[in-house]
């Protein structure tokens, strides 16, 4: 069974673990999940592959503690084992050179663009990375993606760091001022942070990909909960994304379809508390 | 005049509906041997050329009738791996029994009861090969479902060393994520995987091949054959307006909820499943019939059965047809769903069909279904499993360009050998033939054993 390798709380509800996973580790690229099991009662959880290790065999995973079942996961200490983890799911990212890819990670995403931006580094693009979070304490991985990016903007909504606001009015400044050209927007983040990015690059006509979070459950094709609506045809997140045009995407169905079970979540909580012993 | 056939015995309709336990019982020894009895051992078996796994059928029936269950079981096993699966699930009445030479002017011999009679008991050991027969070569079943067990098992028997790769935790595929407890129990699965396992066949799983490992990573890791058995996994949709609201389920996930992750235990399995009090399953298959029993097992006020065209066309099989109605399924045939609406908040609530009338028959032989004119009403609902059908999962096809496939997904394979086009690649099961049966996908995995072994050539 795959064990945690190592585990590091990088704030106060956000978790890094590494997992052993070779097989996994050497397969991934940029923009794959994994879904892991905890235990045999566990749910199927899918999460983004924030980094790999070919060499050790190691996959890290970083996650928001949100629910029942990412809290029990977050529980769990460094050398315990997880019933499974399956991966790399979903299309890697079509990584090409464009020039200048403006890469925005907020909440937790900020923890899952790093691939990203260094795959489009590799690709020999110019990056431009803005990260946001609620405060100073949440800007997640923050050297990590200073180390690769060509420029780092930060924006958060108490103005402990960096810009006070939105990573948007950042996005937005840079679009009205002439002497910056974009070509490419990628975005990683909440719901409605995808959706406002998308707001604001619709009008400039400047390609926006977004990397969604439907409900899944195999995540390898085989269930379709995690159907989107992508330019008025179904797709799957988990195969046929997770990422897609964000201007085409249907934010307002997707909010709807991420409620499903949200009545469930308090049952399910308490539940995993008396567990885990929270 | 032979005996009447025997029925095989059956929960009451008021328990079984309350749980998950098996609906259908084994015969007691003496119904058994009565039924083994009415088997007039016909000297050119006619139910042999029904079986796609070739059973010696009458053989075993014999040693039913002598009592002698141990030795029938082994009759079994010298052809088929999962007796106490295939004696559950497989389509007799479209098989051995159709051709039992007793059916012409009465009742065929019982023979998938008398199989699972069979079954009722431990495994026999079958001795496995060594020394000569033994080899070190590699081969890699992709898939544990039914084609990826028999060809698994007949490889192990054939001495080769074989691992099965497979996506999910658990292994045996649509046996375990699809068929309900109450028409096959999972421990049934289990036993029958513990025996492939005894074999010596190494299950790898949680590894998703044209993820994780590419059938080119197969080869590199020296695996000198494949088979893949990778079924059919991907659902279809109706293509109507509304299909994404809330409460709508493909029948893949529905079942998976179920029978894979338990969500009928929630919380103490963390999976949830919501269902309402109204449901529809749209088709008439099967997993049709599974749906709409587990949804009244969970608790359904009403369970419709919506389907497009005549009873006579319904593809379930007959006896889970009659023990859906027994439970109170309420079937509305020759209705098409046009259209779902949802609620303020993006819930099913009601379900637009169309009345239909038979027309002339189409490219599978069945009388088409048109639409009544002006027929439309509205049907309320407050969940809907879509149940009409699947299609191959691309995944292993997009990370081999070399092996070519059919337009709806396919794998195309040579009919003689079951190769694909890549050398040394097999292919069986669902994954080649679209959704079809359990003991079809057996019947592949037995051939492409034999020819895996041709090729070879070791």
């Amino acid at each position: 069974m795959p064990k945690i390798l190592s585990k590091e709380r990088l704030a106060q509800n956000i978790v890094q673990i590494e997992v052993d996973a070779p097989m996994i580790a050497r397969s991934a690229k940029a923009g794959q999940f994994v879904v892991l099991r905890i235990n045999e009662e566990g749910e199927r959880i899918p999460l983004t592959i924030a980094d790999k290790d070919p060499e050790s065999g190691k996959v890290t995973i970083i996650f928001q503690e949100a629910g029942a079942s990412t809290c029990y996961l977050g529980s769990l200490e460094v050398g315990s084992e997880i019933k499974n983890i399956l991966g790399p799911l979903g299309t890697p990212a079509h990584i090409n050179k464009v020039g200048h890819v403006v890469v925005i990670g907020g909440g937790v995403g900020i923890a899952e663009i790093y691939p990203a931006i260094k795959a489009y580094k590799d690709a020999g693009n110019k990056v431009t990375t803005i990260i946001g979070a609620r405060c100073k304490d949440l800007l997640l991985s923050e050297a990590k993606i200073k180390s690769i990016t060509d420029e780092l903007l930060i924006t958060t909504d108490d103005g402990s760091c960096g810009r006070k606001g939105f990573v948007t009015e950042i996005l937005k400044e840079m679009l009205e001022d002439s002497s910056i050209e974009i070509n490419l927007v990628y975005a990683v983040g909440p719901v409605p942070m995808m959706e406002a990015v998308c707001h604001v690059t619709a009008p400039a006509k400047i390609k926006t990909i977004v990397s969604l979070n439907p409900i899944m459950l195999d995540a390898t094709g085989m269930c379709g909960v995690c159907r989107v609506t992508v330019g008025g045809q179904t797709k799957f997140g988990c195969v046929d994304g997770p990422e897609f045009d964000g201007h085409l995407v249907d934010f307002k169905e997707l909010k709807a379809r991420l409620s499903a079970y949200k009545d469930k979540e308090k049952i399910a909580s308490d539940h995993v508390c008396k567990l885990a012993h929270l | 005049m032979p005996a009447d056939r025997h029925k095989i015995p059956e929960r009451p309709v008021a328990d079984r509906i309350k749980d998950f336990e098996e609906v259908a019982l084994p015969f007691d020894l003496e119904s058994a041997k009565a039924e083994a009895k009415r088997c007039i051992q016909c000297k050119k078996p006619k139910c042999v050329d029904g079986c796609p796994v070739e059973i010696d059928i009458p053989a075993f029936i014999k040693l039913v009738a002598e009592g002698k269950q141990d030795e029938a079981l082994a009759k079994i096993k010298e052809k088929n791996a999962l007796p106490a699966v295939c004696g559950r699930v497989c389509p007799q009445e479209d098989q051995c029994e159709k051709l039992c030479i007793l059916g012409i002017k009465g009742k065929p011999v019982a023979i998938g009861a008398l199989e699972r009679f069979a079954s009722e008991q431990p495994s026999p050991s079958i001795p496995l090969p060594e020394g000569e027969g033994s080899t070190k070569v590699k081969v890699a079943v992709v898939g544990s479902g039914p084609a990826g067990i028999t060809c698994a098992a007949d490889l192990a028997h054939m001495g080769y060393k074989v691992t099965m790769f497979e996506s999910l935790s658990d292994s045996g595929g649509v046996l375990i994520y699809g068929i309900p407890e109450f028409r096959l129990p999972k421990k049934i699965v289990r036993t029958e995987i513990e025996y492939v396992k005894s074999l010596g066949v190494e299950l790898l799983n949680d590894v998703l091949i044209g993820k994780t490992l590419t059938i080119e990573d197969l080869f590199k890791d020296g695996y000198k054959a494949i088979f893949v058995g990778s079924g059919a996994g991907l659902p279809n949709f109706m293509r109507i307006p509304g299909e994404n609201l809330l409460g709508v389920y493909s029948a893949n996930e529905f079942l998976c909820r179920i029978n894979m992750m338990k969500a009928y235990k929630f919380p103490k399995y963390l999976t949830p499943i919501k269902i309402g009090k109204k449901v529809a399953v749209f088709g008439a298959g099967n997993v049709a019939m599974d749906a709409a029993r587990c949804a009244l097992r969970l608790g359904a006020d009403e369970v419709k059965i919506i389907y497009r065209r005549a009873r006579e066309q319904m593809p379930a099989r007959i006896e889970e047809i009659e023990r859906a109605e027994e439970e109170g399924i309420d079937f509305h045939l020759l209705t098409a769903p046009t259209e779902l609406f949802g609620n303020e908040n993006g819930w099913i609530k009601e379900a637009e069909c169309l009345k239909m009338e038979l027309g002339e028959p189409d490219k599978s032989g069945r009388r088409r279904p048109v639409p009544v004119p002006n027929s439309e009403f509205r049907v309320s609902i407050d969940t809907a499993v879509i149940a009409i059908g699947n299609k191959p999962n691309p995944l292993i096809p997009q990370s081999a360009s070399d092996l070519k496939t059919e337009k709806w997904g396919g794998i195309i394979v040579d009919p003689a050998t079951q190769m694909s086009s890549i050398p040394g690649v097999f292919a069986g099961g669902d994954i080649v033939r679209g959704a079809a049966t359990v003991i079809s996908a057996m019947g592949d995995g037995k051939v492409a054993a034999r020819k895996i072994k041709e090729f070879l050539n070791v």
